[in-house]
């Protein structure tokens, strides 16, 4: 079960506001993470506690494919974020990293800044404590939940590969 | 249920006769792709997996083309360190600086991509491809990993949305301006998580190099792939660039499209895409007075031969404004030498625009074009997100080749029928 309070951005947050192109000449999470969502909210990095959560509107992660977007968010300390839709490939590299994600358009619309959020991945459901509402996101098909049980991708096709 | 393009092709790399929307599968893969930004994360999660060798060395292209020639030392030692690996894993399409090229304008004229295959890249706009009527599609790092290790990928089978093409285009018109117009339309979401296929009489007008600007820049309104039709062209273009056998994919008369939009070409009109999103689009009339401080030409949505021909058709014989800083950069080295044997090259610099080595450079805010704050760029490449060039506080309008020329030539956003008069 995942727990945090809420950091809130509005619609198509992309990868460039996230982790700008000019700190790609590294992969180093914890470098990434001293700039993560640096040209949007100079604020993020000084603000976010681990645990916290990130909501956001429609078309989350759009544009570049880099994977240090996610990798930022996560070594920032973010551990869930849920949105009203992701783009495909910030989807993907989610999951791939183990990433907790959620697609909930009523949960993202309805929580705001600052309240207090659980998130369970497995059912798919999120409960606001500060408001008390409970809201349904869309669980992840079993094949992706499998991949977030082994903690990723990598892992996942590693267990597959010693198995065959 | 009949099938489309992307979903035949996606069926037949999965060993299955039929597949609908939302079926998740695992596909063969043609070719996994990567750069020098992401192939470092690659190579760190592909050691995590513990395999000895990659699947098939001649299925894995690595192009260093986004802070290349190396711009600094931190991205020197990522160069290095993707040098590396490809001669470790005997990778044979590496492309070292002096034969590479902006990976999206390298690939295809390499020929390692035929229609009918189905290709990943860590790079987003690797939907380029889909020109040639393949399925091919941006991932990230840990998907080009896994794809390096096992020859495989997974995808949830997606919808499509069907663009009939009609018409011509006019003069100054180009497939640039037909891919701003539809993301205006649909949004930068409006193809999320679908396939965008693009069909109709009108096809036979467009150029290969039209195709694939339109294709590469379906990833800005969200779509997993965009696909074109396999035509004469095509088939023209494959033969002069591979000797490899291909597999035509048509879509079945009956297949399900989520929607249809029908364009006429010959209604687009030269068009921009305002900051920060390509969907903000205006045409040309709509513009109003923005004046400018530089222009890009190239990138791996408008560096092909044909964007240097109209940018150079504006420029011979007039100079750029004063205060523009003008950038152009051919896609690849056959490009550059080729616009050299034209004699472009020669037409840029007497109109005071500066030529470069292919790279990602600017496009990116990598080098080789930055913009300092407040600053305004009219570029031909494929996003204008906040601080995408430079500086948080700059702006970066996008538009085709001949507006950017045109721009550059009146130091504001300008038609070309307003400079070639």
């Amino acid at each position: 079960m995942i727990r945090g309070k809420v950091i809130k951005y509005g619609d198509n947050v992309d990868t460039d506001v996230i982790i700008p192109a000019r700190y790609l000449n590294t992969f180093d999470p914890k470098e990434l993470a001293a700039h993560c969502m640096e040209d949007l909210d100079s604020t993020f990095v000084d603000r976010v506690r681990s645990g916290d959560i990130m909501v956001a509107g429609n078309n989350f992660g759009c544009g570049s494919s880099r994977e240090h977007a996610p990798i930022a968010i996560k070594a920032s300390g973010i551990s869930c974020i849920i949105a009203c839709s992701f783009a495909r490939i910030f989807y993907r590299n989610a999951i791939n990293i183990g990433l907790p994600i959620i697609e909930s358009p009523e949960a993202a619309t309805d929580i705001q800044e600052g309240h207090e959020v659980e998130v369970d991945i497995v059912e798919g459901s999120i409960k606001n404590h500060t408001t008390g509402k409970i809201y349904k996101g869309t669980p992840f098909p079993e094949f992706m939940q499998e991949i977030m049980k082994a903690d990723g991708l990598i892992n996942y096709v590693k267990e597959r590969m010693t198995k065959e | 249920m009949g099938m489309t393009m992307t979903q035949k092709i996606l069926a037949h790399h999965a060993g299955l006769d039929h597949v609908k929307p939302g079926d998740l599968i695992k596909a063969k893969l043609d070719l996994v792709l990567g750069n020098d930004v992401t192939t470092p994360v690659a190579m760190e999660q592909f050691h995590k997996i513990g395999v000895q060798e990659v699947f098939d060395r001649e299925k894995i292209a690595i192009v260093p083309d986004h802070f290349t020639p190396n711009k600094d030392i931190k991205s020197a030692q990522q160069c290095k360190s993707v040098r590396e690996f490809a001669k470790k894993y005997k990778i044979k399409n590496y492309f070292e600086i002096g034969q590479m090229g902006i990976e999206h304008a390298l690939i295809p004229e390499k020929g390692l991509v035929v229609p009918g295959d189905v290709v990943i890249g860590a790079d987003s706009h690797t939907c380029t491809y889909g020109a040639l009527g393949a399925f091919s599609t941006g991932v990230g790092s840990t998907d080009m990993a896994a794809g390096m290790a096992t020859g495989e990928a997974w995808f949830k089978v997606p919808e499509a949305i069907k663009f009939e093409l009609t018409g011509k285009l006019k003069p100054w018109v180009s497939g640039k301006d037909v891919i701003l117009h539809i993301i205006g339309k649909i949004g930068v979401d409006g193809a999320l998580y679908k396939s965008m296929e693009f069909t109709g009489d009108g096809l036979g007008n467009l150029s290969m190099d039209d195709r694939f600007t339109m294709a590469n820049m379906a990833i800005e309104a969200g779509a997993k792939n965009g696909i074109f039709e396999v035509d004469e062209k095509t088939i023209e273009y494959v033969k002069e660039h591979s000797q490899r056998e291909y597999t035509i994919y048509k879509a079945d008369d009956d297949a399900q499209y989520c929607k249809v939009y029908k364009i006429d070409l010959g209604l687009i009109k030269p068009t921009v895409a305002f900051p920060h999103l390509p969907e903000n689009t205006r045409t040309i009339d709509e513009v109003g007075d923005i004046p400018i401080d530089q222009v890009v030409i190239g990138s791996c949505t408008n560096g092909r031969i044909e964007d240097l021909r109209a940018a150079a058709k504006i420029l011979e014989g007039r100079k750029v404004h004063p205060f523009v800083r003008t950038i152009i950069f051919p896609a690849t080295q056959k490009i550059y030498l080729q616009a050299m044997e034209e004699g472009l090259l020669k037409i840029f610099i007497e109109a005071g625009a500066v030529v470069s080595t292919p790279t990602c450079g600017p496009c990116l805010g990598g080098h080789m074009g930055i913009l300092a704050e407040g600053e305004r760029a009219v570029a031909t490449t494929n996003r204008n997100f906040v601080g995408r060039m430079g500086h948080p506080k700059s702006e970066v309008y996008l538009a085709s080749p001949a507006v950017a020329a045109a721009s550059a030539v009146t130091g504001k956003i300008s038609s070309p029928e307003e400079v070639v008069k």
